[in-house]
């Protein structure tokens, strides 16, 4: 390890918080290209932060420190979890802090912290919102989580920096339960960040919302936060997906600037790619009455449960 | 040697494919969407049939895999098209019963088909004997398909899958099946779907509906 990995690690922090509201906003661009409506500008995110920002920040008067620490919690969370996931360098010296089993618990923690935000006022709609968004967190979790043992068993460590690692210097192999691990991460990250089978982010409707129903609370400088951690999220599961199943091109230890340049290039075609194929999904599908949630979910648990199977079948068939 | 490896790894990821495909088939309500998933499904067939036969050298694999191409993947699905528009029942769309236990059953099965295979590919010699436990899986899940559903035309779909997964079977247990077995097989197919199309236009004059469990209640007048 030496001072370049912090430089990069730094870079990659940064690179992520400033990145994630275009994501969002290059996002709704192509829904609304593949709509044949007309876009929003591509920087319509930075300008609703910016907005936000210059607004006051009004609270209701029974609101305990807890609502107003939250989106601070919630961001930092999201901060957290980019600084451990590889997107285009895998010597971060803070993923070995933590591997991608704590990341999950770090997005469980700002879930919680986002419900119980919303039940402080009382009001009926946050309370609803909170439950909706607890009950799809406790269906997602364990499909990720078997996503997740896809890729572990497939390199042998918990660490998402030595997954990336191992896959990008085998390049060759392609193992079939990675394409069940990709479409159970593909449902999963539907289902995670407000995406449309699941939840509409631009719905104004009150009872079919799930996240915007735990935000009504907010305004001001806070709202933001919030919107900018949601944005961070989106572009947070992006880089997972990214790092677990296409990681070609990423710089691994050692790498040097040339190299880090064209992992910087190949990331951002990348993120452009899956930021359409998101938006391709969500244009074709309509959405899931809030019953067949756990159905859908079960079905990506179950489908990264069969990518185990496989692997663990196809390869003891291969050795006998 | 190491092309004949890469052989085998797109065979298991083509195999991956084609069980994805029937747990799809399991889970989807549309009917539409059935019958592309069914063509999808002989598409995987049809790549698979044609790198076992560039990989073993055997022309006459090609020719099955032709076969393959022009009945599951273009003619089939057009007919079935065809009877459901005319049948008026293209927007069709089917309850099931609690999903993902249906998916958990699929689950079961497909280690009982890998367990039941593990002999057989001990047995064969063929580049795809990894394989034989997938291509049972898709039999079993296709056999579970028409347990579940309802209307007719969907069983029908899962009987058509269902020989989807004996050919995958046949070709990698032992690089097929003898052509002229192959063309009654497929003449059989096609006989079937016309005739079960015709039983279509029966049994909604009858019923109303194409559900079937109308069947299941016999009346004497």
């Amino acid at each position: 390890m030496n001072g370049i990995a912090f430089v990069w690690q730094f870079l990659e922090v940064v690179l992520a918080i400033a990145l994630a509201p275009l994501f969002t906003g290059w996002i709704a661009q192509c829904r609304a290209w593949m709509q044949n409506r007309s876009a929003p500008p591509l920087l319509q995110p930075y300008r609703m932060l910016r907005k936000l920002f210059h607004k006051e920040a009004v609270l209701a008067e029974h609101a305990s420190p807890l609502l107003r620490a939250a989106p601070y919690a919630l961001f930092g969370a999201m901060v957290l979890a980019a600084a451990i996931i590889p997107s285009f360098v895998t010597d971060l010296p803070f993923a070995r802090a933590a591997d991608a089993i704590a990341l999950i618990g770090l997005f469980a923690t700002a879930r919680v912290c986002q419900a119980l935000a919303a039940m402080d006022i009382g009001s009926a709609f946050g309370t609803m919102g909170a439950r909706r968004e607890m009950m799809i967190g406790f269906l997602a979790e364990p499909a990720i989580l078997m996503v997740f043992f896809n890729a572990f068993l497939l390199f042998g460590t918990t660490a998402l920096t030595g997954v990336v690692d191992n896959y990008a210097s085998h390049p060759s192999v392609v193992d079939p339960s990675v394409i069940f691990a990709a479409i159970g991460f593909v449902m999963v990250l539907l289902a995670e960040n407000a995406r449309i089978p699941i939840d509409n982010p631009a719905t104004h409707l009150e009872l079919t919302m799930i996240h915007e129903a735990m935000v009504l609370e907010y305004s001001g400088r806070h709202l933001a936060l919030i919107e900018w951690a949601a944005s961070l999220k989106l572009f947070n599961y992006a880089c997972i997906g990214i790092a677990l199943f296409l990681p070609w091109g990423i710089a691994i230890h050692g790498a040097g600037l040339g190299h880090v340049l064209f992992a910087l290039a190949a990331l951002i075609v990348k993120l452009a790619v899956c930021g359409a194929a998101l938006a391709l999904i969500e244009s074709l599908s309509a959405k899931l009455r809030l019953f067949r949630a756990p159905e859908f979910l079960a079905m990506a648990f179950l489908i990264a449960v069969l990518g185990l199977l496989v692997h663990l079948l196809m390869g003891a068939n291969t050795s006998a | 040697m190491l092309k004949s490896y890469l052989v085998v790894e797109l065979l298991k990821l083509l195999a991956a494919g084609m069980l994805l495909i029937s747990f799809a088939l399991l889970a989807t309500r549309r009917t539409q969407r059935l019958i592309m998933l069914f063509a999808g499904q002989g598409a995987i067939l049809f790549l698979s049939t044609c790198l076992v036969a560039h990989d073993a050298g055997l022309t006459e694999l090609y020719f099955s895999a032709a076969l393959t191409l022009l009945l599951k993947v273009v003619l089939l699905p057009l007919i079935l098209h065809g009877l459901l528009h005319r049948l008026g029942a293209q927007w069709d769309n089917e309850r099931l019963v609690h999903v993902p236990a249906t998916m958990l059953a699929g689950l079961v099965l497909v280690v009982l088909a890998f367990g039941l295979a593990q002999p057989i590919s001990m047995l064969a010699t063929t580049i795809m004997r990894h394989t034989v436990g997938i291509a049972l899986a898709v039999i079993l899940l296709s056999f579970l398909m028409m347990i579940t559903r309802r209307k007719a035309v969907s069983q029908v779909i899962g009987f058509l899958a269902m020989e989807n997964g004996l050919f995958f079977a046949a070709t990698s247990a032992t690089y097929g099946m003898p052509m002229v077995i192959e063309l009654g097989i497929a003449l059989d197919l096609l006989v079937a779907v016309f005739i079960l199309g015709i039983f279509f236009f029966q049994i909604r004059e009858q019923f109303d509906s194409l559900d079937l469990h109308h069947l299941e209640t016999l009346k004497e007048e």
